[in-house]
C-alpha cells in the first residue's frame, strides 16, 4: 500500500518571520493518491471519531473519482465550518485515530484531504444552500464563534430569523481572535463565516449582552436564546509582579496578533517566557516567534507527558525554535528600574493525582531558579463566562461550572435558553462546539415547534 | 440539484441512467429493493430460465486482477444464469413493481429454443415487468449448450431469436445483450435492429483466463484443482466496451444501454458521450457496494452543473462525430513533448520510453534533467503516458 502523503510545509526561514499558512496543503496527485489510500470499509471508525459526523468515506470516494466539489459539499452538509476544521481539528486524536487503514500502514490523512476538498470548492466559490420558507420565529444567538456560526446557519437554513450578538466587532470568536493566521488563514475563515451570514444571518457586532443590550430585553424580544459565548477571563496565577508593563495575558495578545495590522504589540518583545501549557501557550510562543522574539520559552509546571496542549502543536513549536522547561512554576516576574528583567521559578516534582486524573506538582525543595525574560505572556486557560450567569442568575451550572444542558438537545435549565460550544464544554475544539451548536439548533426547533405560538422563552 | 439526471430509454423513463446489471447484485427482490432504496435507478434481474433449464453453479466462480495495491480491476467469473427460475423472478417483478412503482425493473433472459424464449416473455410481461433483456452473449458455460454467446456471435440466429422474442412481448420494451467476441460488431446490430428489438445492451463479458496459479499450475478461480474460461469485467474491460458502444451507436439507431467497466461517473459521461443513453453497473457495486450510487450521481451532477448543461439527455453521442475512420485522421498535424523542468522530478522514465519505445529525442543533461529534441521527437506522447508528475509532461501542437 502506498505511503501516506505529507503536505509542504513553508519553508522554515520564511515560515517564523510570517502569518502566512505553514501547512501549504496536498497538491492535487497528492490528493489523487490519498484518497486511493481509503479502503472505505465498512460502517467506518472515521466517522464515529467526527464529533459531526461527516460521511468521510463518501467524501474520500467523491475525491478519489475527482469530485473535489462534490466532496466539499457533502462535507459541508455535515459541517458548516469544513475548511476551518480541516485546518485545526486534531484530526490525528479523531477521525484518524480509528482509521483501518492503520492496520495496514497508517492512517489515511483525512483532515489533509478535507482541506484539498473545501479549497477547491472555495476556489469556485461555495454554494448558497437554499434556505426553506421564513416561520416568523426569532431566535437571538449570543457569540459568533464556531457553536454560534453553526447553530445561526442550520436556524437560518430551516427558515428561522436569526439575529447574532457578539462583544467583538467581527464574527469568528475564538476563530478569528484565538487561534493565529499561520494556522488559520484570516481569509479561509471569512470565506466560511461570509458564507454563513450570506445564508440570512444578521450579526450585530460590538454588542455585549449585559453591557450594550439587556438580557431581558432578548428574552422578551426572541422566542428562543442560543448562548454560544465562549469563555470568561483569563485566569490569573498567584505570582506577584504581574502588573509589570510587559506582562500580557496570551490572549489579549493572541487577539492583537491575529489582525490584519498587529499595532497594539509593537514593541520589542526580546526574551518571551510563556507561562502555560496548553494550546494558547504554544500558539503565543509561535507567534511571539513570528513577531520578532529574540528567543521563546514555555514554562510549564508539569512535565511534557501533562501538558493539555496537543503533541502536534508542541512539535510544530519545537521545530521552530521555541525552547520548553518543565516541572517550574512561577513564583514572582523580577524587575529593576519598572523593567522586567525575568520570572523566579520554583522547580516542582509530580506528586499523586489531582482530580483532574494528572499528577499534582509540588516544589521539589531545590532552590527557585531565574529565567531571563523582557515579556511574559499569561496563559493559564479561562474560566467560566461568568457575565453570562449575572445576566441569567437562574441559569444552572454544570459541575464544572460551566452553563449546564440536557445532552440530547443543548437546553439549558431556562426554558427557551439553549447552549453549546466552550461555555458548556469548558473549552474544546472547534469542531465540538459546531457539533454543539447544530445540536441546540435541533434543539430549539423542536422547543419552537412544541411551545405555543407567540409565547416567549420563560 | 438543478439538473436532471432522468433519461428516456427504450421509451421508459429512469429516474437516472444508473442501472444494476444482470447480476449477483440482483439476484433476489430484497437485494434490488436495497439498491432502490440507496439510489439507484433500475435494475437487471439476473438472468432466469425456464423450470426445466438445469442450472448448477461452481464455486469458487470469481478471482479478481490485482494491478499493484489496486484490488480488482478486473474480474473473472465463472458464474452461470441464476438457479431461481421464472417462476421465483416473476414473484420478484410483482413484488419490486408493487413496493417500488417510480423505479425500472427489468428482467433478463435465456432460453434454449423458441418456446423457451416466448414462455418467459410472456410471463415476465405478466408480472409487469419494464423491459425485457435477452443475454446473447454469455461467453462461458451456457455456449456449451447452444446459448449465451453461441447466438451472439452469429448474425442469422441473432435475429431469428431476437425475433421469436419480439413476437411474444407484446408491450414490453426487449433489449438484446450482445457480446464483443464477434469480429464485427455493427454487423450483429442490424441484425438486432432487422429483429424489430427496441434496443441494445452492450456488452456482456469478455472471455478470458484470468491467470494461472504458478505453484500448481491451475487457473483461477480453481474449483477442486480445474478451473475454466470465464467472463472479465470491470474496469479493466471499459475500453474494449466504451469502443463496442461507440461502434454500435454509429451503425444503427437504436437505444443502447452501456455496460463493461462502468466505474466511476467519469466512466459515465464517456459512454453517454459515445451514445449510451442507459448505465448498467455491476463489478463496481460487488466491490464498493450499493453506496457508490452517491458518488455516480453526485459526480454526474456537478459535471452537469459546470458544463452549464441542465440535463443528461444534453450529453447523449456528442463524443460521436469526433470518431473517424483512421485514414481520416490529419497527417499535418505535428504536436512535439514539452517537459516541465519545474515539475519534473527526474526519474526519467521518460527518457527510458522514449529511448527503447519511441524515436531517441528525449536526452538527458549533467543534471539528469531530460530535454526534447524536436527534430527527432515525432508526437507519440508515450514519454506523457508514463510520467508520474501530475501534467509535467504535455503534448502541444508545433
Amino acid at each position: 500500500m502506498a505511503a501516506r502523503q505529507t503536505p509542504d510545509t513553508l519553508d522554515m526561514a520564511v515560515r517564523v518571520a510570517s502569518m502566512d499558512e505553514v501547512d501549504r496543503g496536498l497538491k492535487p496527485h497528492q490528493a489523487l493518491a490519498e484518497a486511493g489510500r481509503c479502503i472505505f470499509c465498512h460502517d467506518a471508525p472515521c466517522v464515529k471519531g467526527c464529533p459531526v459526523g461527516i460521511d468521510i468515506p463518501g467524501f474520500i470516494r467523491r475525491m478519489a473519482q475527482r469530485n473535489f466539489v462534490g466532496a466539499a459539499r457533502l462535507i459541508r452538509q455535515a459541517n458548516p465550518l469544513g475548511a476551518v476544521c480541516a485546518r485545526v481539528c486534531p484530526s490525528e486524536a479523531q477521525c484518524e485515530k480509528g482509521c483501518t487503514s492503520a492496520g495496514l500502514t497508517e492512517p489515511v490523512a483525512i483532515a489533509c484531504l478535507q482541506r484539498f476538498a473545501m479549497d477547491q470548492e472555495m476556489a469556485r466559490g461555495i454554494r448558497q444552500a437554499a434556505a426553506a420558507a421564513p416561520t416568523g420565529r426569532r431566535v437571538a444567538v449570543i457569540g459568533a464563534g464556531p457553536a454560534g456560526l453553526a447553530c445561526s446557519l442550520a436556524l437560518a437554513l430551516a427558515g428561522e430569523s436569526v439575529t447574532m450578538y457578539d462583544s467583538a466587532p467581527e464574527p469568528g470568536g475564538v476563530m478569528r481572535y484565538g487561534i493565529p493566521p499561520y494556522r488559520l488563514p484570516r481569509e479561509v475563515l471569512n470565506r466560511e463565516v461570509d458564507w454563513i451570514l450570506g445564508a440570512g444571518v444578521r450579526f450585530v457586532g460590538n454588542t455585549e449582552v449585559g453591557r450594550d443590550i439587556g438580557m431581558d430585553e432578548l428574552l422578551s424580544e426572541y422566542d428562543a436564546i442560543f448562548i454560544g459565548a465562549g469563555l470568561g477571563e483569563p485566569a490569573t496565577p498567584d505570582v506577584s509582579g504581574l502588573d509589570a508593563p510587559g506582562v500580557i495575558s496570551a490572549y489579549s495578545f493572541l487577539r492583537a496578533a491575529g489582525q490584519t495590522d498587529p499595532a497594539p504589540i509593537a514593541q520589542p518583545l526580546g526574551r518571551v517566557v510563556v507561562l502555560g501549557g496548553g494550546n494558547v501557550a504554544i500558539d503565543a510562543a509561535c507567534t511571539a516567534l513570528r513577531l520578532g522574539a529574540e528567543a521563546v520559552t514555555v514554562a510549564y509546571r508539569r512535565a511534557r507527558e501533562q501538558m493539555p496542549a496537543w503533541a502536534r502543536e508542541v512539535e510544530f513549536a519545537q521545530d521552530e525554535g521555541v525552547e520548553f522547561a518543565f516541572l517550574l512554576s512561577p513564583a514572582e516576574v523580577l524587575q529593576a528600574d519598572g523593567k522586567i528583567m525575568g520570572v523566579r521559578m520554583t522547580r516542582m516534582k509530580l506528586a499523586e493525582d489531582d482530580a483532574s486524573g494528572r499528577p499534582r506538582p509540588v516544589p521539589s525543595g531545590e532552590p527557585d531558579e531565574a529565567i531571563g525574560a523582557d515579556t511574559v505572556l499569561l496563559a493559564f486557560g479561562q474560566g467560566a463566562n461568568e457575565s453570562i450567569f449575572s445576566a441569567l442568575p437562574s441559569l444552572a451550572r454544570s459541575e464544572a461550572g460551566m452553563i449546564e444542558v440536557d445532552p440530547e438537545t443543548g437546553a439549558s435549565s431556562m426554558a427557551g435558553v439553549f447552549a453549546g460550544g466552550d461555555a458548556v464544554n469548558g473549552g474544546s475544539t472547534v469542531v465540538l462546539a459546531v457539533s454543539e451548536g447544530l445540536r441546540a439548533a435541533a434543539g430549539i426547533r423542536a422547543y419552537l415547534d412544541s411551545s405555543r405560538e407567540g409565547s416567549e422563552c420563560r | 440539484m438543478s439538473v436532471d439526471l432522468s433519461i428516456k430509454f427504450a421509451g421508459i423513463k429512469f429516474e437516472n441512467p444508473f442501472t444494476l446489471a444482470a447480476s449477483p447484485c440482483t439476484d433476489n427482490a430484497q437485494m434490488v429493493a436495497r439498491a432502490f432504496d440507496a439510489g439507484w435507478a433500475a435494475a437487471v434481474l439476473k438472468t432466469t430460465s425456464v423450470e426445466e433449464e438445469v442450472v448448477e453453479l461452481v464455486y469458487p466462480m470469481m478471482a479478481g486482477l490485482d494491478f499493484d495495491d489496486k484490488k480488482v480491476i478486473g474480474l473473472q467469473n465463472i458464474d452461470l444464469i441464476s438457479e431461481r427460475h421464472i417462476d421465483q423472478v416473476e414473484k420478484d417483478v410483482r413484488e419490486l413493481k408493487k413496493a417500488y412503482p417510480k423505479k425500472v425493473v427489468g428482467a433478463s433472459i435465456m432460453g434454449q429454443k423458441k418456446e423457451h424464449w416466448q414462455s418467459l416473455v410472456r410471463r415476465l410481461e405478466a408480472a409487469g415487468v419494464d423491459f425485457i433483456e435477452c443475454s446473447f452473449s454469455c461467453p462461458h458455460g451456457m455456449p456449451e449448450r447452444g446459448m449465451g454467446s453461441t447466438i451472439g456471435q452469429n448474425a442469422e440466429l441473432t435475429e431469428r431469436t431476437a425475433r421469436w422474442v419480439k413476437e411474444a412481448a407484446r408491450r414490453t420494451p426487449v433489449s438484446i445483450k450482445v457480446t464483443p467476441l464477434v469480429p464485427d460488431l455493427p454487423h450483429i446490430a442490424h441484425a438486432v435492429q432487422k429483429s424489430g428489438a427496441d434496443a441494445i445492451t452492450a456488452i456482456n463479458t469478455v472471455k478470458c483466463l484470468i491467470g494461472v496459479d504458478i505453484d500448481n499450475f491451475v487457473p483461477y478461480p480453481t474449483v477442486n484443482g480445474k478451473s475454466s474460461y470465464g467472463g472479465y469485467s470491470g474496469a479493466a474491460i471499459k475500453p474494449i466496451s466504451l469502443r463496442c458502444v461507440a461502434e454500435i451507436a454509429k451503425a444503427v439507431d437504436m437505444p443502447i444501454s452501456a455496460t463493461g467497466g462502468i466505474t466511476t461517473w467519469r466512466d459515465a459521461v464517456e459512454f453517454l458521450l459515445c451514445g449510451a443513453r442507459n448505465l448498467q453497473v455491476c463489478t463496481a457495486v460487488m466491490k464498493h457496494g450499493f453506496r457508490i450510487i452517491e458518488d455516480l450521481t453526485d459526480g454526474l451532477s456537478v459535471y452537469l452543473e459546470d458544463k452549464g448543461m441542465s440535463s443528461v439527455e444534453e450529453l447523449v453521442g456528442l463524443a460521436l462525430p469526433n470518431i473517424v475512420e483512421h485514414s481520416h485522421l490529419s497527417r499535418e498535424y505535428k504536436p512535439v513533448s514539452k517537459i516541465n523542468l519545474e515539475t519534473c522530478v527526474k526519474c526519467d522514465v521518460c527518457y527510458i520510453a522514449c529511448q527503447d519505445g519511441g524515436h531517441q529525442a528525449i536526452t538527458l543533461d549533467e543534471k539528469r534533467l531530460p530535454h526534447v529534441d524536436e527534430e527527432k521527437c515525432v508526437g507519440c506522447s508515450m514519454c506523457a503516458s508514463v510520467c508520474p508528475v501530475w501534467e509535467c509532461i504535455q503534448m502541444v501542437p508545433r
